[in-house]
């Protein structure tokens, strides 16, 4: 408690003033985050009919639960959303065990060496994602990229626009830009264990590789399930690389090649908000749903 | 120190090799931004992508500056102006939430707890495109209002401040604060503001990053050329090359290192900041 004496009515006057610091924010929160989620309920309830040929003014009608039976089973929204989850389910695990492995290695060696790599190792979460996107979106490019020709004379004919490379070419791009920051949240959370746990196991006769598996990886599990969830509610949601990748293959990458990017068509291409919104309920469900499944998992795990 | 001289000489040599490849990997892609854009367009095309051919930046530099007459400054100018306005309004508002969250006990306390942290799992996407429809009612599109105003609310920003606020101000100071008569508005100003400042710097830092990189939301509510961030600016010149035949590779080359040389220059400036904020994010 922070307020312990005086008398009742001047505690209750502060906690009010003090309830008060928090009122702009929730404000803005309610305007800004609740009201769309309201909005979001409603508009997905409507529909939009054109009355006559097409020719005449469009009317609102109350739709129930149509544009969601409509989006369960549009084929195209779940092709979107099943490659998306594959490539979640399967550069996240790849993206976290890299993580860990850096954070071990910079853990592993001397504070002055640590020191020393640490800025080179962040580079990448300096650049913004936009650039980052960009820059690898060149070294990929068969034009003016020199990774083509370096493959090239090793005997590798790889396109990575292509539709088999393009998602190993968004995963290692995300990659490049994920792994030194969820490298750096580990590596704190490493520094806080006391060193004197590792000495006593290698008076004990464990070797390196031993101490990392036995010990410091169940001592970071909670920052492991953090940067985890986050990285699968920023996944499933990924936009921004795929569009533009489709700037440079628009054959591969189709419109609706990612869920959000199927929102955003119907929304903005299409002119349809009802089904986008519907569309835009469905995934969130689907995003929340695998948050909670993944929780659930790790809590039943053993946690020593 | 001491887990440097137990381990085994083969270990550290294999530690450092491991590190070198991953620094090579995380700075390499830099490097070639940073020798493409000393090249002129023709090089992009013909020499080796990894050293330096005919020494041209100036000239990139002087193209990048007068293309459109010049809306690339305009883009640099929005960015920042959008990143500032919308971050220290951000700063302030969150601040004094999380201190108020912290410090005090009052009905609702827990129910706002719970809003804030169960809207992280709410994914921005279900969020755009409703707000698209409520930035219209209150005429916000294609305003840097629409880009401003919702910054200011960052729950993500509020726990920070509110984790922040714990740790640093104990309570007993607010408590002979008030013995001297203070008000609770002027504790907050003379005595929470203050020893929540460091805390404070890392969430404009965080906030201002996030502004910087934000595509998603200026995509969607700005249609007016003038009014875009520079991201969204280098992704329409990226754009060009399929809607018609001009090639601006060169300029988007030149245009993404000088749209990072702010950011750069602001992280490693304040490096501090943004290292104690990454660990206050792993503290929950």
């Amino acid at each position: 408690m922070a307020i312990t004496a005086g008398p009742r009515a001047w505690r209750r006057t502060a906690a009010l003033q003090g309830a008060s610091f928090t009122v702009p924010f929730f404000l803005g929160f309610v305007l800004f985050s609740v009201v769309p989620v309201v909005l979001a309920l409603r508009e997905s309830l409507f529909t939009q009919r054109s009355s006559g040929l097409g020719f005449g003014p469009k009317t609102i009608e109350f739709a129930g639960l149509d544009n969601f039976l409509r989006g369960l089973a549009d084929a195209k929204f779940w092709a979107g959303m099943g490659r998306v989850g594959l490539f979640a389910a399967i550069s996240i695990p790849l993206i976290q065990v890299v993580s860990v492995v850096m954070a071990l290695l910079l853990d592993a060696a001397s504070r002055r060496v640590a020191a020393r790599f640490r800025l080179p190792l962040l580079i990448p979460y300096m650049i913004p994602g936009i650039v980052a996107t960009l820059i690898w979106i060149y070294l990929y490019s068969p034009d003016v990229g020199p990774l083509t020709p370096f493959l090239a004379l090793l005997g590798i004919d790889a396109d990575f626009y292509s539709g088999e490379l393009i998602w190993v070419s968004i995963g290692n791009l995300m990659a490049w830009g994920a792994i030194g920051f969820n490298m750096l949240i580990v590596y704190a959370d490493l520094q806080s264990v006391p060193r004197e746990i590792f000495e006593s196991a290698r008076v004990d006769g464990a070797s390196e590789l031993r101490v990392a598996w036995s010990i410091k990886v169940p001592m970071i599990r909670r920052s492991l399930v953090l940067t985890t969830v986050l990285s699968i509610i920023g996944t499933l949601q990924i936009f921004s690389d795929p569009m533009l990748f489709r700037s440079m293959t628009p054959e591969t990458v189709t419109r609706d090649f990612t869920p959000i990017m199927a929102i955003y068509d119907w929304a903005f291409a299409q002119g349809d908000f009802n089904y986008a919104a519907a569309l835009s309920i469905i995934l969130a469900l689907v995003v929340g749903a695998a948050s909670a499944v993944f929780y659930r998992l790790t809590n039943k795990a053993p946690t020593s | 120190m001491s887990t440097a001289t137990a381990a085994r000489p083969r270990t550290r040599i294999a530690v450092i090799m491991g590190l070198v490849a991953f620094a090579v990997y995380s700075v390499a892609p830099v490097w070639w931004l940073v020798v493409a854009a000393t090249k002129s367009q023709a090089d992009l095309y013909t020499t080796n992508g990894l050293w330096f051919a005919e020494f041209r930046l100036w000239d990139n530099l002087r193209g990048l500056f007068t293309y459109q007459d010049g809306i690339f400054l305009t883009w640099m100018g929005n960015t920042l102006l959008y990143g500032v306005a919308g971050t220290a309004g951000m700063t302030l508002v969150c601040v004094a939430c999380g201190y108020g969250l912290a410090m005090y006990r009052f009905r609702g306390r827990g129910v706002m707890m719970g809003a804030i942290i169960g809207s992280f799992l709410v994914p921005g996407a279900l969020l755009t495109i409703p707000s698209f429809l409520l930035y219209t009612d209150l005429n916000l599109v294609d305003t840097p209002w629409a880009i401003i105003l919702p910054s200011f609310f960052s729950a993500f920003s509020v726990y920070l401040a509110k984790v922040y606020a714990e740790g640093a101000i104990p309570p007993e100071l607010l408590e002979a604060a008030r013995i001297d008569g203070a008000g609770e508005y002027r504790i907050f100003f003379s005595v929470g503001a203050r020893l929540m400042s460091t805390g404070a710097a890392t969430i404009f830092l965080l906030g201002f990053v996030g502004s910087w990189n934000s595509f998603f939301g200026p995509l969607v509510y700005l249609r007016d050329q003038h009014k875009w961030p520079v991201m969204l600016g280098l992704y329409s010149w990226l754009k060009v090359k399929v809607d018609n035949s001009t090639d601006l590779t060169g300029l988007v080359v030149v245009g993404s290192i000088i749209s990072l040389v702010p950011m750069v220059a602001l992280m490693i400036s304040l490096q501090r900041y943004w290292r104690s904020g990454i660990t206050l994010g792993s503290l929950r």
